[in-house]
Formats: C-alpha cells, sequence, structure tokens
C-alpha cells in the first residue's frame, strides 16, 4: 500500500484522498455527535437502576452488556430498544408503572455490573436515588379527595420515612381529614413501588421521576428561620427594643412623651 | 478475467480436493458465528446461563468476564474509569485476538459477517458492478472519528450505531428498530459498495486489525510456486490486496500474509486447487521459492488490480 507519496503526483493524490476522508469523517462524527447529545435525553418515564452514574457519567460507563438486566431476579430491568423506548439504545432502564424495583437487599443488579456503570459504592439499597417519586395529580389522587386509599403509602418500602401521610382538614365535608400522601427526597429511593400499585386505572397519581426533574433548586438566598434561628441581622443594625415601658402600657414613653388615657376609668383603677 | 466469467470461483478446488475440503474452512467459520450466536442465545431461550450478556460484555460460567476492548477504550477516552472486572475481561480478550489474529473476530465471530457476506454472495449472483470504492484506510479514519466523539461528547460513541452490536443484542435481548441498521449494512454493501462495510468502513474491524498486527498465526502462501495464477483466492478473499505480496512476491519475500486485513477466514486455503496456502504461525521460515517466472518480469500490482 501506498501511504508514502513518492512523486508529485502521488503526493498529490494523497493529500486529496486525505482531504476527502477527514471531510467525509468530520461529517459522520458530527452525525455522530448529534445522535450521542440526543442520547443523553432521558425520557422522564425511564429510571436507571440503583447505583447508576449521573446520566452523563452513565453513557461513558455502561457498554450495554445487559449483565444488570440478567441479575435482575424480577425483570424489572430491560434494555432499550432503538426506536421504542427513548433511552439510549442498549442501556438499561426500567419503567416503574410496568415492574418496580424490588430493593434487594443484596443489589444483584450492582453487583453484576462489570464496569461501575452502577456504582459498587451503594451497599445499602435504602441509599439507592432512582428517581424521586411525586405525588403528580391531586385531583385524581383518592386520598386527596378525602377517601382512604392509603396504597402508595402502604406498599413503600420505606414507609413512614420515604412517604408519610400528612393529616389535613376536609373542608368539602367540613369534619373529616385528609391524608396527604407526602413524599420526603431524603429517604425516597425511586423504587417505583407506590407508583406501580396506584389503584387508577392506566396512569398512576404518583409518579417516580428522574430526581433531576423532580426536584427543584433550592432557594439558599433565603434564610428560613425555623431550621436557623439564630438571628442574622441582629450584629448589624440596632433596632429599637419595645419593652413594657412608660408610653407602653399607660407609663411615660421613652423619651418623655406622656402617654394620656382617652378616658379614665371610673375610680381612676387604671387597668 | 474471462476464464474467472465461464468457470465458478473454487471449481478447481472442488475437482481437486472434494467439495467437503474445498469447503472446509468456510463450514468451520459458519459453525463457529453460529456456535457463538448460540451460547449467548442458549440462556435466553432455554434457561441455560453458562454465558449472560453479549459480545460486549458478558460472563462465562459465572467467573470468566469478557469484555470487547474497543468498547472499553470508548469508555475510557470518553472519561470513566471501569471496574476491575471489565478490565480484566477486556484484557483477556485483547490477548487472545493479539494471538490468533485480530480479526480473526471478523470472520469466525461477528454476526455482521454473514450479513456482509451474504450482500456479496448476492451482489456476484447478479454480476452487478464493483460500485463506489471507499478506500481500504477510510476504517482508520472512522476509528480516529469515533475516538475523537467519544473523547468529547463523554459517550461511547460507535455504540450508538454499531450493527454489530445492535444485531447482537437485538437477538439475545429484542430488537426494535435496530434491524433498520443492518439492512442497511446489507444494502450498502450488496448495492452501493462490494465488501465496502467490512472492507473499507468498520471502525471494530480496523480495531482489532491494529489489535492483531503482529499475531502469531498467519495464512502462509507457502506453495506460491504451485499457483497457477487461477485468481480463486483473490475472487474469494474479502481483502484480496493483503494476498499479493505473499503469493506474487519473489523468493526472499515472505510467503506469510502479514497485512493486518488479514481476516484469518481461510477460504484462500478453501479454493486454491494446487494448495498453495495453509496456516502457520508468524516464524514459520520454511522456504518457499517463487514461481520461477515471477523471477523476470516484475509482477503483482497489474494482476492483483485485475481481480
Ligand atoms: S434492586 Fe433488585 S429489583 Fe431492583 S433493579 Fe436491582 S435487581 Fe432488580
Ligand atoms: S451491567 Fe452495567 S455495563 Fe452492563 S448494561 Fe448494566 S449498567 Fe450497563
Ligand atoms: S418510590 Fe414510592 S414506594 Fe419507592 S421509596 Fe419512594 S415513595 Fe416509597
Ligand atoms: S469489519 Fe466490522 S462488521 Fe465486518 S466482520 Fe469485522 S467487525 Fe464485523
Ligand atoms: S488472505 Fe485468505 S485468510 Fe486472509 S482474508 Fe483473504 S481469504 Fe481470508
Amino acid at each position: 500500500m501506498s501511504s508514502q507519496p513518492k512523486s508529485k503526483m502521488d503526493r498529490r493524490r494523497f493529500l486529496q484522498d486525505a482531504a476527502r476522508a477527514a471531510a467525509g469523517c468530520t461529517l459522520g462524527g458530527l452525525v455522530l455527535a448529534k445522535l450521542a447529545t440526543d442520547a443523553k435525553a432521558l425520557p422522564a418515564q425511564a429510571l436507571r437502576p440503583p447505583g447508576a452514574l449521573p446520566e452523563d457519567d452513565f453513557l461513558a460507563a455502561c457498554i450495554r452488556c445487559g449483565l444488570c438486566v440478567r441479575d435482575c431476579p424480577y425483570d424489572t430491568l430491560v434494555l432499550a430498544e432503538l426506536g421504542a423506548d427513548g433511552a439510549a439504545t442498549g442501556t438499561p432502564f426500567f419503567t416503574a408503572r410496568d415492574v418496580p424495583c424490588e430493593m434487594c437487599d443484596d443489589i444483584p443488579c450492582v453487583a453484576a455490573c462489570p464496569t461501575g456503570a452502577l456504582d459498587k459504592g451503594l451497599t445499602d439499597i435504602d441509599d439507592a436515588r432512582m428517581g424521586l417519586a411525586v405525588l403528580i395529580d391531586e385531583e385524581k389522587c383518592l386520598n386527596a379527595l378525602g377517601l382512604r386509599c392509603d396504597v402508595c403509602y402502604r406498599v413503600c418500602p420505606v414507609i413512614d420515612e420515604a412517604i408519610t401521610l400528612e393529616q389535613r382538614h376536609n373542608t368539602r365535608s367540613g369534619h373529616h381529614a385528609i391524608f396527604m400522601p407526602t413524599v420526603h427526597s431524603d429517604a425516597c429511593t425511586g423504587c417505583g413501588k407506590c407508583e406501580k400499585s396506584c389503584v387508577l386505572p392506566g396512569e398512576a397519581a404518583i409518579k417516580v421521576l428522574p430526581r433531576h426533574i423532580a426536584m427543584a433548586e433550592a432557594a439558599d438566598h433565603y434564610k428560613l428561620g425555623w431550621e436557623n434561628p439564630d438571628p442574622l441581622v441582629d450584629d448589624l443594625i440596632d433596632l429599637p427594643d419595645r419593652l413594657p415601658g412608660p408610653g407602653t402600657d399607660n407609663l411615660a414613653a421613652p423619651g418623655g412623651y406622656e402617654f394620656e388615657p382617652a378616658f379614665k376609668l371610673p375610680g381612676g383603677a387604671g387597668q | 478475467m474471462s476464464r474467472k466469467a465461464d468457470i465458478p470461483v473454487g471449481h478447481d478446488a472442488i475437482a481437486e480436493k472434494g467439495w467437503l475440503s474445498a469447503h472446509k474452512y468456510l463450514l468451520l467459520r459458519r459453525f463457529s458465528q453460529a456456535f457463538f450466536l448460540a451460547i449467548f442465545l442458549l440462556g435466553p431461550w432455554f434457561g441455560i446461563w453458562w454465558v449472560k450478556g453479549n459480545l460486549s460484555g458478558s460472563l462465562t460460567f459465572g467467573v470468566l468476564p469478557l469484555t470487547d476492548p474497543f468498547i472499553l477504550i470508548q469508555s475510557i477516552v470518553a472519561g470513566h474509569w471501569p471496574e476491575t472486572t471489565a478490565l480484566i475481561g477486556a484484557v483477556i480478550v485483547a490477548a487472545a485476538y493479539a494471538l490468533i489474529g485480530g480479526r480473526v473476530y471478523c470472520s469466525w465471530v461477528c454476526p455482521i459477517n454473514p450479513v456482509t457476506d451474504g450482500a456479496h454472495w448476492l451482489h456476484e449472483k447478479l454480476g452487478m458492478p464493483k460500485g463506489w470504492q471507499p478506500k481500504a484506510n477510510t476504517r482508520y479514519w472512522v476509528l480516529a472519528m469515533v475516538l475523537a466523539v467519544s473523547v468529547l461528547g463523554g459517550v461511547i460513541a460507535w455504540e450508538l450505531v454499531n450493527p454489530i452490536s445492535m444485531l447482537h443484542r437485538g437477538l439475545i435481548f429484542g430488537m426494535g428498530f435496530a434491524w433498520a441498521f443492518v439492512l442497511a449494512v446489507f444494502v450498502f454493501d450488496f448495492a452501493v459498495a462490494r465488501r465496502g462495510w467490512c472492507g473499507h468502513l468498520c471502525p471494530v474491524g480496523a480495531f482489532y486489525g491494529l489489535l492483531g498486527t503482529k499475531s502469531l498465526l498467519r495464512v502462509s502462501a507457502v506453495d506460491r510456486a504451485a499457483c497457477d495464477d487461477c485468481m480463486d483466492c483473490f475472487a474469494v478473499c474479502p481483502e484480496m490486496h493483503v494476498i499479493t505480496p505473499a503469493l506474487r512476491g519473489r523468493d526472499e519475500d515472505t510467503p506469510l500474509i502479514l497485512s493486518p486485513d488479514c481476516t484469518n477466514c481461510g477460504r484462500c486455503i478453501d479454493v486454491c486447487a494446487p494448495q498453495v496456502f495453509r496456516f502457520t504461525h508468524r516464524f514459520d521460515d520454511s522456504p518457499a521459492p517463487a514461481r520461477p517466472e515471477r523471477e523476470k518480469n516484475t509482477p503483482s500490482t497489474k494482476a492483483s488490480r485485475a481481480a
């Protein structure tokens, strides 16, 4: 093969070929790069297995071998099929409404992953954060309507930590309570059992969403006084203290202002 | 050329050695391809989990991890340092192919090979023109492009379009729309470029080729003096340019086919009636005199182009 240009003609030919190949590959590369960016958009209802790295890292790590799929005893996980599922072709995911994750104690899917796309650092399944459950349709949730369904609450493997029933006054009946299913992001693993078991036909009222969709960014510039009672501005400005004293309770106000009651009680007995 | 037109390729070999022997390596190869697919299907079809996973990564008998080294390299340049299991698996696979010839993967394992072979068969059958031929080294450009996109995009780039894993995974886990990619390869080879995909474009083949550059197992044109110029080996070889230097070399040139493009498919051995070729090892230096008339008129390039 003549990759070694010999004459002027050869060199020109060589350069032309190289330029052509480079151009073709740049074009192909652009298409591939576009596909790569598209692949990063994981559909909201497709959840990654426990321990999955953040989506960007996951796509660099998962070789699409399906070993996690094979070792999941509940057939929760599937490999995405091109065109059908939306997740990057060949990568593992699950759809909570079809088959949720059963939160196996020994986490066999993570143990099976040869690459670390499912992080071996996850040893306690309660620490998994596959997504976050959100009571997405309060208008149809039976508990929110004042009925006692409670199914999502009762199937939750982390019951009373990941999901609680918060009592609320039922304004419709006036004398009943509403037991509002309430999810706590610090404990919800995103297993999807609540979504799976929601008794509504078709779509569930509670859905597990990827955390980046389900969670807002905290407004850290606001100080939540009930979490951090230390006064923030106390040392900066000294506001006048309104202590009991003259001017507040029939007494002389600070600065010598004399408060005169509008009327005097009979007998002048004061308050 | 004209001779080739009326006598089917391999005819002489069949007459000389018998049909079976003239198809030995082809049959073995098909058997091997079917075998490697079947062991992956034993689990999902019959519940016999000797092997789990697919060609990208697998676990055999619960102990032996195997990983596709090309995919793992993309993963590493994309920024993920894999767990030891995957690394060990990749090293085992890489070592094996480095020994027996990288493109043995192509001819003996890759599930796309029967597809492109089928396209080629139909192509010949219908007497189609050779078509557009990208340079054989285009695959190295594609290889470089794939690695570049992996680095820049932080993804295992080729797996987004790789027809090999799509087909293999599809057969084992469920296909989806992926069959379209396989069909595209078939149509490309059939209608656009003869032997276009495996011979010019596929970066996986290119990678494995590079991996096997120094491989031990090689085909050698040991008995090149007996070559009767029937051109049958050129007609069946998927990478015909690799044959010329060995077959048409002078006395002092090695009869070993050393090009990393050779897939070690053994088809040249099959179809050669005078039994010029055989499998041997890289350090085989048994004397292989060239054909006497080759010594005189400087040979090769024209004849190989004619093929
Ligand atoms: S934790 Fe268990 S049920 Fe959940 S995905 Fe992993 S193997 Fe399947
Ligand atoms: S086992 Fe790991 S590398 Fe294999 S498909 Fe599952 S997540 Fe990807
Ligand atoms: S997804 Fe639902 S069932 Fe699972 S932990 Fe969260 S609240 Fe509980
Ligand atoms: S060149 Fe690529 S597609 Fe063709 S046989 Fe080799 S690996 Fe498979
Ligand atoms: S030289 Fe022989 S073994 Fe090598 S690819 Fe060609 S036909 Fe196959």
